[in-house]
């Protein structure tokens, strides 16, 4: 494998304070390269979402360094952290969030619009991406005019528009149907063959396995098994 | 369209009852403080009036007189010794003061009597629409402003009325005249006004100098001062600034105005905050989608700082209809509502500034915003 596009070593998130504090990722290291749609699981409560926060530079681990594409995040200000997310981070969320009263090409375009990209460059790439997601007929739609399937479809064009070196997905499935559900891997998995491009997934779904490249077990904290 | 913009624009015109609430309240509160500051305008040309239409050097005044309207008198056996002083080539007295006007049709109402003589160059009526000055030599003539004519009971030329018991005839009708105290001013000869406002023969309310061109003002002043006791001399722009600052701040009139002001710009940025601050607290999970996706805290702000000036736009553009239409109904009134393009430029920019400060409490709300929120369902 070549250089990690993300990498936590020994990553420790206490979350809370006082008698409230709360271990949620205890000595954590993995890697994520490129090529590759690694899923996480684990039961509710074992630390999926703070490790995937903590990958995605949004939260700053308490002990541990993470890395993005070979740059620790250790000591960097939040306006050093939200510049690399927007670089070289895409996320994809369970429940979409999209913005309601932007039309889908506008919504997939937003993530280039943060960057200060020119907005006619960025609205073609925003069509772009919504083809290859096998949206183009539908945006001009708003959120509210779409099925969840389609919304979330929306939602990985906009994490995919600007290219970023990883995509972190937080449960991407589970407010959809097992028909839609199985379709939204399938291009996630589709964009991980790409190999500058790691795709890392948070999901309880087993039926998704056999799309994963890698399946990294995560409990009370710690990684329990690789698969 | 930008983004931001489209963003912001959406927002705020989302919740259609809130962006009412949010224009009607920059609407109100600009209305009051065109109204209040317009009122000032007003009011400040108002209590110079006099003084601006003068060609006058300078002005001999009692020491002490706080404002024209001062009725203080001065020895009028002081201008031989003024028109001795070098430079100086005409000294104008003038004889103000109130009396009581009595009105043909019954009744008496205070008026404010200014006498100077035609063909000197002292204080006399401005925007003359019926008769002339050279008519108010005559005894007994008087100019009246047609605003007052119902107050007055007269209206045009050889109406006649009484003034302490004296028949006055009117021989001029000027237009636009008007005293901010609302009691009306009435122009006469220096002889009519003494004796309307039992003024003796050796006494005069002002002299109104006249210097030859090159004179060293200052020289003049001093001059004065050394001869003549208990009296002051000052140039126009003096006496204009010592009347604005006894009318306007001395009687309070003028904080008064300023307070009204502040108060309406108080509750517009309030009323804005409020309103923008609830609808950042609607959009906080979308400005937390923001943040999470790598936006800067810039362009998070830019959204809100647009809605807030597409809110002062708005706001402004119907607050400024509105004022041109209380301007215009206050035009011939006896206190006009003063509008100028430096109030409305200066009435615009207090609209942006007190949208964007009602954009803090949001902008702080949305630094306070955890990304991570993103995450949760």
């Amino acid at each position: 494998m070549n250089e990690p596009l993300l990498e936590a070593v020994d990553v420790v998130q206490r979350l809370g304070k006082g008698a409230g504090e709360v271990r949620a990722l205890n000595g954590v290291s993995l890697a994520l390269g490129g090529g590759q749609l690694t899923l996480l699981m684990g039961p509710s409560g074992s630390g999926k979402t703070t490790l995937l926060s903590v990958l995605g530079c949004i939260l700053t681990p308490t002990e541990g360094t993470v890395r993005v594409r070979g740059h620790s995040t250790v000591g960097a200000r939040p306006g050093e952290l939200a510049k690399l997310r927007r670089d070289h981070i895409g996320f994809i969320f369970q429940s979409y969030r999209l913005f309601p009263m932007l039309t889908a090409v506008d919504n997939v375009r937003l993530a280039l619009d943060i960057r200060g990209e020119d907005p006619d460059r960025a609205t073609a790439r925003a069509k772009e991406v919504l083809l290859t997601v096998g949206l183009a007929h539908k945006e001009n739609a708003f959120p509210g005019e779409l099925s969840g399937g389609e919304q979330q479809r929306v939602a990985i064009a906009r994490a995919i528009v600007g290219n970023p070196s990883a995509i972190l997905a937080d449960e991407p499935t589970g407010a959809l149907d097992s028909e839609n559900g199985l379709a939204i891997m399938k291009i996630l998995a589709k964009i991980a063959k790409d190999p500058s491009r790691g795709v890392m997934v948070v999901t309880h779904d087993p039926r998704i396995l056999p799309l994963a490249d890698r399946v990294i077990y995560i409990e009370d904290g710690r990684i329990s098994r690789e698969a | 369209m930008s983004l931001t913009f489209k963003l912001a624009s959406r927002n705020l015109f989302q919740d259609r009852l809130r962006f009412v609430a949010t224009i009607v309240g920059i609407v109100f509160s600009i209305v009051l403080v065109t109204i209040q500051l317009g009122l000032f305008l007003s009011f400040e040309r108002m209590v110079t009036a006099m003084i601006d239409h003068t060609s006058a050097d300078l002005w001999i005044v009692t020491l002490g007189t706080k404002c024209f309207e001062d009725p203080s008198l001065l020895d009028a056996r002081d201008q031989a010794q003024i028109l001795s002083i070098r430079g100086v080539i005409e000294s104008v007295p003038v004889v103000i003061g109130f009396t009581q006007w009595a009105v043909p049709s019954g009744g008496v109402t205070p008026v404010f009597a200014i006498g100077s003589d035609a063909g000197q160059r002292g204080l006399h009526p401005w925007n003359v629409v019926q008769g002339s000055l050279a008519a108010l030599s005559a005894q007994g003539a008087v100019a009246i402003d047609k605003t007052y004519s119902n107050r007055l009971g007269v209206s045009k030329i050889g109406d006649s009325a009484e003034i302490r018991e004296q028949a006055v005839r009117v021989a001029a009708v000027t237009d636009g005249i008007r005293s901010f105290t609302t009691t009306p001013y009435i122009f006469t000869s220096l002889a009519n006004a003494r004796s309307y406002v039992a003024t003796p023969p050796n006494k005069v309310s002002y002299f109104l100098l006249h210097v030859s061109p090159g004179t060293d003002i200052g020289a003049v002043r001093e001059q004065l001062l050394t001869k003549l006791a208990k009296i002051e001399v000052l140039t126009p722009d003096e006496f204009r600034s010592r009347s604005r600052a006894f009318w306007l701040f001395g009687t309070g009139a003028g904080a008064a105005l300023f307070a009204g002001a502040l108060l309406g710009a108080i509750v517009g940025t309030v009323i804005v905050a409020q309103t923008l601050y609830s609808s950042t607290k609607d959009h906080l999970s979308e400005f937390a989608t923001l943040r999470a996706i790598g936006s800067s805290s810039g362009y998070i702000h830019k959204v809100i700082i647009y809605q807030a000036l597409l809110s002062a736009v708005i706001g402004f553009g119907l607050a400024a209809c509105i004022g041109l239409v209380v301007v215009r109904s206050t035009a011939e009134t006896s206190l006009p509502i003063v509008m100028t393009p430096g109030l409305t430029l200066g009435l615009f920019l207090l609209t942006v500034l007190m949208c964007i400060l009602s954009a803090t409490a949001a902008i702080v709300k949305v630094l306070r915003i955890d990304p991570a929120v993103a995450f949760r369902q």
